[in-house]
């Protein structure tokens, strides 16, 4: 199986290549259209800023690369608030993919943000999820979330629900890390990787 | 529930895992990838290497042992020492480290906090506090592992790091490090109040009661040992059952 991931100004891809290696899958990290709408999955992974990472994948063209992806796409933490329409961080624009918006978590101060650490995921739907049980941990690390909506196929709790994960069509979303969760984590992605 | 998080600590030197009592007189306590790896099987929720090694061959060794910590382990982790710039932050990220820890260079150069924050975003970018209290309340912070005095204090410090963009405080009580009689739970409740990013405790692990006190009395996110875990005083399995018969969340 060719797993491709998109390469481009982010951190923690080498993260997601770790993780894959562990299940025994060589992915490739690239930025090249070809290379990116020939393989069978493709994981877009990020940590970052929205607005300044919007515009370089603009600028550099991705943006309209991902859009056109037909095959299982993965969308990761920063990776997922780019498939929404909007983000609040920046003010930005992102591609559409969910028609929702991403929202500053705006909080009583016992609540520190980031939301950082380990939480757990429930209201558990698509076969993303399939070895994955109603309150297992994951791992986020996140100062804006996406409001629960039509699209959610996860939910977790901070302390009101948000959206974990997200499917639409061909393409799946996480808010939290399953590169960095662990088993749980690891049983996720080879979810993603045998839809 | 977000759970409260245990991070063990693995102190590197030249490629090896150490622990020093009040820092000083090392143990030794293994290989630091195995060790990491074993704590990721065993429950721990994060990992903390700090690289204490002072020569240039010996920080090389380190950026090996983060790149094969990275390839072998499946939960994030954090590594600090020796990090003075820009350039330190990048090199580890690259080498597969989800965060760095920042402690004597962000006191020298408080804007390296800022740089880390804008370049790469708070989430990589940890504040490490070492500080000693002398009167009641009035803590000092120090440099050097500890050796050094600063005029910063506590508080003050830790406010201008989140302020700076840091994502989150791990503050060390030279008082309580090495010890094992509980954590410096005033002046973490303290930090809690006075902050708005996580707080990790870190210093004066003894007992599995220290680590509920931290969570309950400190409200600590999370909490940073080393010799007790290192030397199976405390397995990370018992804390959990025990943290969670006291209603507290864990993984």
């Amino acid at each position: 199986m060719k797993v491709a991931i998109v390469k481009y100004n982010a951190g923690n891809i080498y993260s997601v290549v770790h993780a894959l290696r562990r299940l025994g899958v060589e992915p490739v990290v690239t930025d090249d259209p070809e290379a990116l709408s020939s393989a069978d999955k493709v994981i877009f992974p990020g940590v970052g800023e929205a607005s300044t990472t919007m515009e370089y994948l603009k600028r550099t063209g991705l943006d309209q690369v991902i859009l056109s992806l037909k095959q299982p796409v993965l969308g990761i933490c920063l990776g997922m608030q780019l498939m929404c329409h909007h983000s609040e961080e920046g003010d930005v624009d992102c591609l559409g993919l969910f028609n929702v918006e991403v929202k500053r978590f705006d909080l009583p101060r016992e609540y520190k943000i980031p939301h950082m650490g380990w939480n757990q995921i429930h209201d558990l739907k698509t076969p993303l999820f399939g070895n994955i049980r109603e309150n297992d941990f994951v791992y986020f690390v996140h100062g804006y979330y996406v409001p629960v909506c039509t699209e959610t196929i996860a939910t977790s709790d901070y302390p009101a629900p948000f959206s974990a994960a997200l499917h639409k069509d061909n393409f799946y979303a996480t808010q939290f890390h399953p590169e960095k969760s662990g088993d749980i984590g690891s049983a996720i992605l080879s979810g993603f990787l045998s839809l | 529930m977000l759970a409260k998080r245990i991070i063990p600590c693995l102190d590197v030197k030249d490629g090896t895992t150490v622990k020093g009592v009040n820092f000083v007189n090392f143990r030794d306590a293994g290989d630091p990838v195995e060790l990491g790896r074993q704590y990721s099987e065993a429950g721990a929720d994060e990992l903390v290497f700090l690289d204490i090694t002072a020569t240039y061959e010996g920080r090389k060794t380190f950026v090996d042992v983060v790149r094969r910590i990275a390839a072998g382990v499946s939960i994030p982790f954090t590594v600090g020492g020796g990090i003075n710039e820009l350039k330190d932050v990048e090199t580890m990220l690259n080498a597969g480290a989800d965060k760095v820890s920042v402690n004597s260079a962000a006191l020298k150069n408080p804007q390296l906090i800022s740089d880390i924050a804008q370049h790469f975003g708070s989430q990589v970018c940890v504040c490490a506090i070492d500080a000693k209290e002398g009167l009641p309340g009035d803590w000092t912070c120090y440099v050097a592992g500890g050796h050094i005095p600063t005029e910063h204090k506590l508080f003050e410090w830790a406010k201008e790091a989140q302020e700076r963009g840091a994502g989150e405080i791990l503050f060390t009580s030279m008082n309580h490090d090495g010890v094992k009689c509980g954590y410096a739970n005033e002046a973490l409740a303290r930090l809690h109040d006075e902050l708005g990013i996580p707080v990790i405790a870190s210093g004066g692990a003894g007992k599995i009661k220290d680590f509920r006190e931290a969570f309950a009395i400190g409200h600590a996110d999370a909490a940073l040992a080393a010799s007790v875990f290192h030397f199976g005083e405390i397995k990370i399995n018992e804390l959990k059952d025990y943290l969670r018969k006291q209603n507290i969340c864990v993984r």
